[in-house]
């Protein structure tokens, strides 16, 4: 039972390292996007679009951290 | 842990579905639809290059028809330019044959005039003879009434006449 | 226009209002009716095998309540094919365990699984091992429904394309075209290039099929509610579908790029397995991606509605229920989101493998 509980604590802990992870990612992809649209507002469908791809992406790679950690 | 383990049946009905599915909508929503969109476009387009095309047919009409009046312009300027030029031709000449012939029928009538004067004179002269003459023969005539007068004048004239 | 705004704020939020209610009271009562009867004695609520009984496969359709469809339970075992319905094997009532007594050998539900036994009433090990499960189970149903669903709009869509030819979209028309086309304009031509026609029915299904699967999952009364684009064996035929076509639409510079790039000999030990693990990792990320982003959404949004359980109150259920709308709302982004990513990287992975060189 004590076993289990450490179990599941790892596992939330590897889950929000994960998510701390992606947050950051997703934030610079963010900002960077808006950083970049801002001085190219004529590229900003573009930029967009790249945006979501990049932070698709990251955040594939999180939510597969999160599912391995919480199975 | 099951959650990330793929079931074969599941597996395998998507497959057939999504496979049926695809050949399904594939032929009868996805080829008409795209077909009739691309149809719908290229409509579009090629309304839009019509437009663009007649518009451009419009403009050349238009510079067409510029060039057109503006040749009309220039030919009517440059009939205009010769009709001036030749009536001006036409007015010298007429001045130079009128003060031709003017010159011409002055110096005939000065002829006629010069002729006729001639002929005047000669007409006077003969008549101023003839007139004189009757004068003459009439003042001899009654001078020479008087004989004795004759006799005088004879002896005048006589007196005139040395003979040398 | 501000008086059609106003009225389509009022629509809009008697939906929300019928949605919040809704989940607050038909999921709820759905999801954890058995759960308390089952639990009577013990009051525990278990959060994790409830969710995880949401977002996992079923043999049977649950509707309401006790109420559920039983679905057809088609087994390949190595005696031969077996069919019968799963209300045979389900159990009825309370600690009487259901078994099937078929031609071949005996079946009883084990989870979600189900195992054959043997004469003497015991799990035959070998028979289960070998016995093939291809049921129609909860998903497979509404993965037909979303089917029929789908066929339905586009026969129609179809058919008002043929009506009103040239004309401007009508209707139902005018909500997919911008679809159509944006996967046309948008996801295909920009990735894939010239030869984009030859891939725009596979991506157009695949995009719509997502989509409406996404959907109908956030619905969470009777057809929807389920979990099919957050079933791993779902994304993985859809991502083998990719993989196939991306690696036979490829030419001989795709395979120059892996087997032979322009780089120092030295480096070929590190980018050639690299690159050969490329081309399955790729096909693996849509997988994960799409069953990963699904699957929380659901579990994200069943936590927050067993915060009322958790808590054991009343008092909660304002705020779960608010976060449970927020995240409702979130997921319809991500419905889309996920669609629009699917459809975009299997665009982009085929555009890699159809590309001409040119550096």
């Amino acid at each position: 039972m004590s076993q289990d509980v450490v179990h599941g604590s790892i596992a939330a802990i590897g889950a929000g390292l994960a998510v701390i992870g992606a947050g950051i990612g997703i934030g610079q992809i963010g900002g960077k996007a808006v950083e970049g649209i801002a001085r190219q507002p004529e590229a900003a469908s573009k930029i967009q679009t790249n945006m979501i791809i990049a932070a698709a992406l990251v955040e594939g790679v999180a939510l597969f951290a999160v599912v391995v950690a919480l199975l | 842990m099951e959650l990330v383990k793929p079931e074969i049946g599941l597996i395998f009905w998507t497959s057939l579905s999504f496979l049926i599915l695809l050949f399904i909508l594939g032929k009868f929503a996805w080829k008409p639809i795209l077909g009739a969109l691309t149809e719908r476009e290229l409509f579009i387009e090629d309304s839009l290059n019509k437009a663009e095309a007649a518009k451009e047919e419009m403009e050349s009409l238009v510079k067409k028809n510029d060039d057109l009046l503006k040749q009309a312009r220039a030919e009517r300027d440059l009939i205009l330019q010769e009709a001036k030029k030749i009536k001006d031709q036409m007015i010298a000449d007429a001045k130079l044959t009128a003060a031709k012939e003017g010159a011409r029928m002055i110096e005939q009538a000065k002829l006629e005039i010069n002729n006729q004067k001639a002929i005047a004179m000669a007409d006077i002269k003969n008549q101023v003879s003839t007139l004189s003459l009757d004068i003459a023969e009439k003042v001899l005539r009654k001078q020479f009434e008087d004989h004795k007068k004759q006799e005088e004048l004879v002896g005048e004239l006589l007196k005139e006449v040395t003979l040398n | 226009m501000n008086n059609k705004l106003i009225l389509n704020s009022k629509l809009l939020s008697k939906i929300i209002i019928y949605a919040v209610f809704l989940l607050s009271y038909a999921l709820p009562h759905q999801v954890f009716a058995k759960d308390k009867e089952e639990a009577g004695d013990e009051k525990k609520f278990n959060v994790k095998e409830i969710i995880f009984e949401h977002i996992s496969d079923s043999h049977s359709w649950h509707i309401f309540g006790k109420l559920s469809i039983p679905l057809p339970i088609i087994l390949y075992t190595d005696r031969g094919i077996e069919v019968f319905s799963s209300d045979k094997i389900i159990n009825s009532e309370e600690g009487k365990e259901a078994i099937y007594k078929g031609s071949h050998y005996s079946y009883k539900i084990n989870g979600n699984k189900i195992v054959a036994l043997d004469a003497s009433g015991k799990e035959d090990l070998r028979a289960s091992g070998k016995l093939l499960d291809f049921s129609i189970t909860k998903n497979v149903a509404s993965m037909w429904l979303a089917i029929l669903i789908l066929l339905l709009i586009f026969f129609k869509v179809a058919s008002s394309y043929s009506k009103n030819k040239g004309k401007a979209p009508k209707g139902l028309q005018s909500l997919i075209e911008p679809l159509i086309v944006f996967v046309r304009d948008d996801v295909a031509i920009p990735n894939i290039g010239i030869k984009y026609a030859r891939y725009m029915p596979l991506l157009l299904t695949v995009f719509f099929f997502i989509l409406i699967n996404n959907l109908l999952g956030l619905v969470p009364i009777f057809p929807g509610g389920y979990n099919l684009t957050g079933n791993i064996a779902v994304t993985l035929t859809l991502s083998v579908i990719a993989l196939i076509v991306v690696n036979f639409s490829v030419n001989k510079y795709y395979w120059k790029h892996i087997f032979a790039p322009d780089i120092p000999l030295w480096l070929y030990i590190i980018m050639v397995p690299v690159e050969m693990i490329g081309i399955i990792s790729r096909p693996f990320a849509l997988m994960i991606r799409l069953f990963a982003n699904i699957t929380a959404g659901h579990i994200i949004v069943l936590s927050l509605v067993s915060l009322i359980f958790i808590f054991n109150t009343l008092w909660i259920s304002p705020i779960s229920v608010l976060f449970v709308v927020f995240m409702d709302v979130i997921e319809l982004l991500v419905a889309f989101l996920q669609a629009y990513i699917f459809t975009m990287l299997m665009s982009l992975f085929i555009g890699m493998a159809v590309e001409e060189h040119h550096h």
